[in-house]
């Protein structure tokens, strides 16, 4: 190795360094400060120490946000990696006339704005399929889903699901076609079935694709935000409210900067707990198999 | 018939309900774009291809919402992100890449690459308002976050592109005498193509797509992104919706004209780049 000056790898870092602290962990230290506060957002405001805490899990509209959040996250990652890799399957497969064509079509939403693409599907769910389930005489689709409390979080799932599982099977398929052929003859000689060679072959070889779709999936979906905006607003009700979308709500328009605050810390303990959970649990999954 | 049986038909069978689903929303987007509001009371008036195709809804529509500007700056805060995050990142990520004995190195990379766990729920209501304050809740602005805030991943996958592109390649260089910035620029820059093709596909989808940064930076303003816009003209768009719909088509439609033009790029810069 010859010896070189460290000057200009500083000088390569230090902009971005500085930048990177100013814009993303100053705010971060300063969320966090003023989660200690009463701050409305404006204004005075005094040292609380830890009241906001305390108040955020006594409060039933965040617990309601949470449930909301979870229900919502784990339904659609398990959704999203189902599709991605069914969809991945399929593809994978020479025996498929128009592949390219298929790829294309299943891409798509990938580069698609999700607050877009949730006014497109509330304009569906409002004034398509209720008409469809009024003439294939089904009657719990012949009202708009996303009009009831129970059910209006469905509609926030299929356009998540509709969107992010473009990525997911695009990683996928990727980790298909990362196996060897060879395994599967060796498979089809040992009269393996189509199922056999899913479960023993297939599934093994993508676990560490299967990690990382899994842990992005639910890291968003945790953080589910413009879809809700432009489907939902939150409603009917609080029915739809989702952590992110209480935070930006009581953060910017109902006074509680520090309240809210507060509760964002806790959001990303939440994520950051889950995400090396399931990091963990899923790698060692890996070396199992 | 041998050509027939060639083919796994429950697979494409059900390739063709995946496809249905994918495209029936992008249809029905287009048919609505280009039919008059009298056209909309029936499903087949909805969804039928139309004999007199409205175009003049995308010009009544960008005139309502004022699309024009709103895609002006959408462009120039995709393009100038994408370009100033390839330059940035790619510049930290050759440091640490190339320091990985440094302790004051391996603790910038966990710095950055930790923050990919940070939701951006956290630093969401301190940097509107540190925007402000700084009077930086402008277009320009906005770059600056984005830049920022894509140093996370893209130096991750700049540290881990860089991994195959041997030190000796640099060493050759300095012995000719070059400098090290003139053999990052000169040498490993270019070899570093692939992963700057992840980078950018990340960097231009996102910073395109993005709707809550917007909101919050430029949203009080009164300045529009492509994707802000669609937000802010909600109100006006659901008692027209022909107009809403050829709103969210022009949304929509560059990326998707782009994503067609370059899919095999954007496909192995997904998968090539070192995300795995």
């Amino acid at each position: 190795m010859i010896l070189r000056s460290r000057a200009p790898y500083l000088v390569m870092v230090l902009p971005m360094l500085v930048l990177f602290f100013v814009f993303h962990t100053y705010p971060l230290l300063q969320g966090l400060y003023y989660s200690f506060t009463d701050f409305a957002g404006w204004g005075d405001y005094e040292w609380v120490g830890l009241r906001n805490y305390r108040n955020v899990f006594r409060d039933p509209r965040i617990f309601d946000a949470y449930q909301f959040t979870f229900l919502f996250a784990i339904t659609s990652m398990i959704l999203v990696n189902a599709v991605g890799l069914g969809a991945a399957v399929g593809l994978n497969s020479n025996r498929v006339p128009a592949r390219p064509v298929f790829k294309t079509i299943y891409f798509i939403p990938y580069v698609l704005s999700l607050l877009v693409i949730g006014y497109i599907f509330s304009y569906f769910f409002a004034h398509i399929l209720p008409r469809l389930g009024v003439m294939l005489g089904i009657p719990n689709l012949s009202h708009n889903i996303l009009g009831r409390p129970d059910t209006a979080w469905i509609g926030v799932v299929v356009v998540s699901v509709w969107q992010m599982s473009a990525f997911a099977m695009i990683i996928y398929l990727a980790g298909l076609q990362s196996i060897p052929k060879e395994l599967y003859e060796t498979c089809e000689i040992d009269g393996g079935t189509e199922a056999q060679k899913f479960l023993h072959v297939t599934f093994p070889l993508i676990a560490p694709y299967f990690t990382i779709n899994m842990v992005v999936a639910l890291k968003n979906s945790l953080m589910v935000f413009d879809q809700i905006m432009s489907l939902t607003g939150g409603g009917p009700g609080r029915s739809t409210e989702s952590v992110s979308i209480l935070i930006y709500r009581g953060g910017f328009q109902a006074g509680n900067f520090a309240y809210q605050s507060a509760n964002a810390f806790i959001l990303f303990i939440v994520i950051a707990v889950v995400s090396v959970v399931q990091m963990k649990r899923l790698q060692k999954r890996e070396v199992q198999l | 018939m041998k050509a027939l049986r060639r083919y796994d038909w429950l697979r494409t069978v059900l390739l063709l309900v995946g496809a249905v689903v994918f495209v029936f929303p992008l249809y029905m987007t287009v048919m609505i774009a280009l039919k008059t509001p009298a056209d909309m009371t029936t499903l087949s008036g909805i969804l039928s291809i139309p004999s007199d195709p409205q175009w003049g809804n995308f010009v009544e529509a960008a005139r309502v919402a004022d699309l024009l500007t709103a895609f002006r700056v959408s462009v120039t805060v995709t393009s100038s992100s994408v370009v100033l995050t390839v330059l940035t990142s790619s510049m930290v990520g050759y440091a640490i890449g190339r320091n990985p004995k440094s302790r004051l190195y391996r603790i910038l990379f966990l710095y950055f690459v930790s923050a990919m766990f940070v939701p951006f729920a956290v630093i969401m209501l301190p940097i509107a308002r540190q925007m402000a304050f700084l009077d930086l809740d402008t277009v320009p602005g906005l770059i600056i976050l984005y830049t920022a805030y894509g140093v996370p991943l893209s130096v991750f996958l700049y540290v881990g592109g860089l991994k195959s592109v041997p030190v000796d390649f640099d060493e050759a260089a300095w012995i000719d005498g070059a400098s090290v910035f003139y053999s990052f620029r000169k040498l490993i820059f270019p070899l570093l193509k692939p992963v700057h093709a992840t980078v950018v596909i990340h960097t231009a989808v996102w910073t395109w797509n993005d709707f809550l940064l917007p909101l919050i930076i430029l949203g009080a303003r009164r300045i529009n992104t492509l994707a802000l816009a669609q937000h802010s003209f909600e109100g006006q768009f659901t008692t027209d919706y022909n107009l809403g719909f050829a709103s969210y088509l022009i949304a929509l439609l560059p990326m998707i004209v782009i994503f067609l033009a370059a899919q095999k790029l954007v496909v192995s810069g997904l998968t090539g780049g070192g995300l795995k």
